[in-house]
């Protein structure tokens, strides 16, 4: 089932946030982050079992001309890693929210997810960043 | 200050189409166009052809008599045997031999028989050149020299089907003039100057009109292309374009701090009898020896080596950084240019040091791409 991107939640660094019932939040980047940053070439993830607090950098995603960090939006520790994705950019240009999920993070604190972005919020800054 | 960046005689198109404008060097120029990318960009320019609005860089014109000796004192390069439509790459040094600026000077001649040089810098180097140059003028009498930058706007045209496209345009065939060879001529009626130069690895020629005439001719020469697969291109393909051609960028590969034998340009400079700012300095670096050498770096894997990524020997010792890394989109991974320290000139293996991690890499003959 495709994810409702109106029900997921954003970071300011474009990184969305799909938080379970289960205390597990699935991460990812945005389509419009994806389409800034156009031209994808590497992607680094960290390692499963890492433990993370909101802001820390959690890997890279690299364009022809940039490297750009990607900062978890939750606090946690990383349960799951999608180990296909960097071998496999176009797909997640193609298909950001579900195939292009990046990690999974079992959070301490799910109360953090209240304060990132809305859809609304986040379409509004992409708005006036474009 | 906060100045606003200039703006070139594109800018209105270059916004129109979607443009992703950056400053660059004081420019408000495109990085990259709406709809295609840096990689669509690039292939565009190696499979048929891209147009590239390098108006930023500068354009100095030296008339008089005394203008080639004066040049002949400035570069690296004897210009004072130059006929007329010849174009030749050379350095500005300091007495120290560290690299001003690397430039083309072409010997030009107006249709009423005036000849001139003109010089084109690097945008960056612009006003540092122009203020180089001043206190010479002294003791060259009769030169006058005139910065033409804001007047006029500059296109290059490069790819395989660069050529071949515009012989039908233009009164001057680009393919009547030989590689590295200018005309003043006209185009679509304006006053211009053509010459088969470039920076992008590919055959192709660089055009220099009225700043009022370039909205004209830029789409002119695209909708001549358009059905040939000639696109725009903007800062971003120009990189990775010129990067893969293995040619060194300022700021990057060349600065104040190297020497161009160091920076292997020694091709560049002509140090038998002859004397120019920082011929010294030259000649005791090429008796003893380049401290640095500008090598071609394949590292392994996708992760590309970015500028100042330190290069590592094979027994852990930094002997040199990396100056330009990208992802090379026509040969489908990573590629670099590294600054490394003479003494390991012979070695084959490396490691760079890309924030962190280790990641091998094979040294490999410049340049990487050749047409």
């Amino acid at each position: 089932m495709a994810r409702d991107t109106s029900k997921l939640r954003y970071a300011e660094t474009h990184e969305w946030v799909d938080a379970g019932d289960d205390g597990v939040a699935t991460i990812g980047i945005s389509a419009f982050a994806i389409e800034q940053l156009n031209d994808l070439v590497y992607m680094d993830l960290p390692e499963v079992g890492k433990d993370v607090a909101v802001g820390d950098e959690i890997g890279e995603v690299e364009s022809v001309k940039a490297v750009s960090p990607l900062y978890s939006p939750v606090s946690g520790q990383v349960v799951e890693v999608h180990t296909e994705l960097p071998d496999n950019l176009d797909n997640l240009k193609e298909d950001p929210y579900e195939f292009g999920w990046i990690i999974k993070i079992k959070m301490t604190d799910a109360s953090e997810v209240e304060n990132l972005m809305d859809h609304a919020a986040y379409e509004k800054q992409c708005s006036e960043a474009g | 200050m906060n100045l606003a960046p200039a703006t070139t005689p594109l800018d209105s198109w270059h916004r129109q189409a979607g443009g992703k404008m950056v400053d660059f060097a004081g420019y408000a120029l495109p990085v990259q166009y709406a709809g295609g990318g840096i990689v669509a960009e690039h292939q565009a320019c190696r499979t048929a052809a891209a147009l590239f609005d390098v108006s930023h860089m500068g354009r100095l014109r030296f008339d008089g008599v005394g203008s080639e000796a004066l040049l002949d004192h400035l570069l690296t390069r004897r210009v004072s045997d130059m006929p007329v439509g010849r174009v030749r790459y050379g350095l500005l040094c300091n007495a120290e031999g560290g690299v001003l600026d690397d430039v083309l000077v072409s010997h030009l001649e107006t249709p009423s028989g005036q000849r001139y040089h003109l010089m084109v810098v690097n945008a960056s180097n612009r006003q540092k050149i122009w203020k180089w140059i001043q206190p010479h003028l002294d003791d060259f009498p009769g030169v006058t020299l005139t910065d033409r930058t804001e007047l006029t706007a500059m296109i290059a045209v490069q790819g395989p089907k660069a050529i071949e496209l515009c012989d039908r345009l233009f009164k001057v065939p680009p393919s009547r003039l030989k590689y590295y060879r200018a005309t003043v001529t006209e185009q679509f009626q304006k006053p211009a100057i053509v010459s088969r130069t470039g920076y992008t690895g590919e055959d192709g020629f660089e055009l220099i009109v009225r700043a009022e005439d370039a909205p004209r001719v830029w789409e002119n020469l695209l909708l001549a292309g358009r059905d040939h697969g000639v696109i725009a291109a903007g800062l971003g393909a120009r990189d990775t374009l010129r990067l893969e051609a293995g040619m060194p960028l300022y700021g990057h590969e060349l600065t104040e701090q190297i020497d161009p034998l160091s920076a292997g340009l020694s091709f560049a400079c002509n140090l038998k009898d002859r004397s120019f700012i920082g011929d010294e300095a030259l000649r005791q670096i090429a008796d003893r020896g380049p401290e640095k050498v500008r090598i071609g770096l394949l590292p392994e894997g996708k992760r590309p080596a970015r500028e100042g990524c330190d290069v590592v020997s094979s027994d852990g010792q930094v002997i040199g950084r990396v100056t330009s890394g990208a992802p090379s989109p026509t040969l489908g991974r990573p590629i670099a240019m590294a600054s490394i320290d003479a003494a390991q000139a012979d070695n084959q293996r490396f490691e760079i040091d890309i924030r962190g991690k280790r990641v091998a890499a094979i040294r490999t003959a410049l340049p990487f791409y050749k047409r």
